[in-house]
């Protein structure tokens, strides 16, 4: 076991605390989200000339990894190995490990950039299950900032399911060289998609005619013909879109992975939901820690009955259970992250899963208690810690609550059960 | 022992279900339903309907123009507005000032102010907190010093509901700093238009304005607005807040809400698993909050039922702190039904999503959610409503 980061990560991880501790105090922070987009391009630029868009992703492709072994579409590899210990991907762990801590960072200055959905989602999905070309093209754009990416995938009515996918991509009949779809279909709260240049988007798509639908991902443009966006404002403070696909054309060259990959977009796409859960449960640890600065602060400035309240027993002790929360929501925020490189996969989704419901229960106790311990001041606009907790609270909500995850522990855990006796 | 309501309770019930059934405005109505922001005139048309029908004050008596209803009529009554969706009565004039006035003013305070809370003339707000005085109240700094036939009041107070929309305000002052904290302080009426009355709006954790800052600098008060005796303002305010925490149990409200969260649970779809409700996950979260209910409404009759022999006690801090965590769990749960749209925050937004399955009505959940963390915090949080019950109940 090792819990360190390298000397090099510590210092790109502190260029990155020293300038979002200036760049992005509360204040900035309510102007970034008056922007257009719902964020500031300009952070969003800053954070790649940093290194911390890049950092996950190889040198040959504008990053600051090493070139190490290309990760492999997992499907390929993904087997139960009948071994007592799983088998970890190393490229693929410290994808997630340095993925957590960016995220775990922008959670605590609460930023609203779309790190999670380019990088952790996107990026990760293309440099795992994309052709060659999607690589050479994409990743070096996502490195240097140039490209963003929103994930359309949820569908009306469909909460947080993965396997009903009602969009289509029809084959085009009589397409010349280039094999041709028409996508049509509806997709919700799609965060972000307001200012990202392209969309992903989850399609059951027909591979020749006449056969069945299978699932793929595609990668479009978000001003492509047929695609309208209808925008609002998130509760935190940033934007989402409703999306209506039209008859949208898209070729071979937009499907992630090229024709070979048409009916491993399933796994393709877990994977994806996986790591963006696992990148969440870490946002959500940095705001939770932060929650029990701000908490901490308050028992101890706040006077009443001429002490801070800080001094009174029942208050220290809930204090303690925010922390012992947080702490223990760390951890399984650190299993998730460990489960990315998990090459057994029904093993990654639970253990992802696993976090996820964790991190919903801690999230909704320690962030009420946060509340309720700031007193009034806690359900103002004014002070920060209500935003932390608003955003906390949505982190709950996307990519599957709490319901959805303890119950894929819970039949993983049925599945696995070899009863002796 | 029965737990049954009689036989003319339950014609009451519905002479009042008929009523509000005729007269409650389906503008007003589908306002409180949506749990949008209390519009002004649709509560004073109600208090003047109400008042017409001789229903202006179902918690006063007789003598001073109220109901004379018992209290288990009053819930009755409180239980089908809500169902009715009946916009609700600010309690800071009817429930509030009035009865300190009745058992501490002054005949021309009560021949004055009465009437006027009964027609919907007054709106009174409440000027108890203050920045460093919250759950510590006796530490108010809020000063009153005579001066001729006045007092000039100078200080801040926090929190005051619906400030914005209020004429009128009593405040706990203090009219002597030499003495101990609670021997201290006055209770004064004090009227909004006064100069040096400054009313500054405090935005919610959901972007609404429902409290207030209010600032008093040299406001000149006469003398003839003191409640009682000066110096005595303690012993008022602590009448007052027995009777502050006799509705805060708010079970219509929430036998209402979870009504609305049954339907939301049967509208609402999980792709091919159907509605919500066939969930035995989140039908398990229902019916543990319906139980929590259930408890709270018979608890509820018992302390009502005491409370018309023996008067407010302690429990009603059980009432108060079982009530606020109800309500917040019923907008928790709600915010939860939506999924993913939880994020959508369509009161900011000039687009509206286009789906089709949308649920528009339930748009506010989310924020409803937010705002409601109040509840536990307000009109005394829970952490005082127990140390309430420690020391007058338990004697610890």
């Amino acid at each position: 076991m090792d819990f360190e980061y390298s000397a090099e990560k510590l210092e790109l991880q502190d260029s990155l605390v020293k300038y979002l501790s200036k760049n992005y105090t509360f204040d900035h922070r309510r102007s970034y989200s008056k922007e257009g987009c719902g964020y500031s391009q300009q952070v969003w630029t800053h954070l790649a000339e940093i290194g911390a868009l890049g950092l996950t992703f190889a040198q040959k492709y504008g990053g600051l990894a090493d070139d190490l072994e290309e990760l492999v579409l997992p499907n390929a590899k993904s087997k139960n190995l009948g071994l007592e210990q799983s088998i970890y991907d190393p490229a693929l762990t410290m994808y997630s490990f340095d993925s957590m801590w960016v995220l775990e960072t922008l959670g605590k200055y609460l930023c609203l950039e779309p790190y999670l959905s380019t990088v952790v989602m996107a990026g990760a999905t293309i440099l795992s299950a994309g052709t060659h070309k999607q690589k050479e093209q994409l990743i070096p754009l996502i490195s240097s900032g140039d490209l963003r990416i929103s994930i359309a995938h949820h569908e009306p009515m469909g909460r947080y399911q993965n396997q009903e996918i009602k969009t289509k991509a029809e084959l085009v009949s009589g397409a010349g060289q280039n094999t041709e779809w028409l996508l049509s279909g509806s997709k919700c709260v799609v965060l972000g998609a307001n200012a990202s240049q392209k969309l992903l988007v989850s399609a059951m798509t027909q591979k020749t005619v006449g056969v069945e639908f299978e699932l793929s991902l595609f990668l479009l443009s978000t001003d492509a013909p047929g695609v309208s966006l209808t925008t609002y404002e998130t509760h935190e403070g940033g934007r989402a879109s409703d999306i209506s696909l039209a008859n949208v054309r898209v070729s071979e060259e937009d499907l992630i992975g090229g024709l070979s990959a048409i009916g491993h977009g399933q796994g393709a796409l877990e994977e994806m939901i996986a790591r963006g859960n696992a990148g969440l449960s870490a946002e959500a640890v940095g705001i939770m820690s932060t929650m029990c600065d701000l908490t901490l602060g308050y028992l101890k400035t706040r006077q009443q009955f001429g002490v801070p309240i800080g001094k009174f027993q029942a208050l220290q002790h809930r204090m303690a259970d925010m922390i012992i929360l947080c702490e223990q929501a760390k951890s399984m925020a650190m299993l998730a992250a460990q489960a990315q490189g998990n090459l057994d996969f029904k093993k990654k989704i639970r253990d992802t899963s696993a976090a996820k419901a964790y991190i919903c229960q801690s999230a909704r106790t320690l962030g009420q208690e946060a509340i309720q311990l700031h007193g009034g001041m806690g359900v103002t606009d004014e002070m920060s810690v209500g935003h932390y907790f608003k955003r906390l609270t949505l982190i709950t909500q996307t990519l599957g609550d709490f319901n959805h995850h303890i119950e894929i522990v819970g039949d993983y855990l049925k599945e696995q059960a070899t009863p002796t006796n | 022992m029965d737990l049954t309501f009689s036989h003319q309770e339950n014609q009451f019930r519905l002479e009042v279900r008929d009523f509000l059934k005729k007269n409650v405005s389906p503008h007003a109505a589908d306002r409180v339903a949506k749990g949008l922001p209390v519009d002004p005139k649709d509560v004073l048309d109600w208090q003047k309907t109400l008042y017409a029908k001789g229903w202006g004050a179902p918690s006063w008596p007789k003598q001073y123009g109220g109901t004379g209803w018992s209290a288990s009529e009053q819930s009755i009554f409180d239980e089908e507005c809500a169902f009715a969706n009946a916009p609700l009565q600010p309690p800071f004039g009817l429930k509030m000032v009035a009865p300190v006035l009745m058992a501490f003013g002054s005949a021309a305070q009560k021949d004055y102010f009465l009437p006027r809370i009964l027609k919907g003339e007054d709106w009174w707000c409440q000027g108890y907190s203050e920045p460093g005085s919250g759950s510590d109240l006796a530490s108010l700094k809020t000063k009153a010093q005579r001066s001729g036939d006045h007092y000039i009041v100078n200080g801040q107070k926090t929190w005051t509901t619906l400030a914005q929309h209020a004429n009128m305000i009593f405040c706990l002052v203090r009219t002597d700093s030499g003495v101990r904290q609670q021997e201290g302080i006055s209770f004064l009426l004090i009227d909004m238009k006064t100069p040096g009355v400054t009313v500054r709006p405090i935005i919610m954790i959901d972007g609404g304005h429902e409290i207030n800052e209010v600032w008093f600098d040299q406001v000149r008060v006469p003398f003839a607005n003191l409640v009682g005796e000066e110096n005595k303002g303690w012993t008022y305010a602590k009448y007052l807040l027995g009777h502050e925490r006799t509705g805060i149990a708010q079970i219509g409200r929430s036998k209402r809400e979870l009504q609305n969260l049954i339907k939301l649970a049967h509208r609402l779809q999980n792709g091919s698993k159907g509605a919500l409700i066939e969930d035995a996950r989140i039908r398990d979260q229902i019916a543990r909050l319906e139980i929590e209910l259930d408890a709270l409404e018979i608890t509820n009759h018992r302390v009502v039922h005491a409370q018309d022999k023996h008067g407010v006690g302690p429990k009603a801090s059980i009432l108060k702190i079982k009530g606020a965590e109800i309500q917040q769990l019923l907008t928790e749960l709600k915010m939860q039904m939506l999924g993913p749209y939880a994020s959508v925050n369509l009161d900011a937004s000039p687009q509206k999503p286009y789906m089709e399955h949308y649920p528009e009505d339930v748009h506010a959940l989310t924020g409803v959610y937010f705002n409601y963390r109040k509840t536990t915090i307000y009109g005394g949080s829970n952490e005082i409503q127990k140390n309430i019950i420690s020391k007058m109940m338990l004697d610890l």
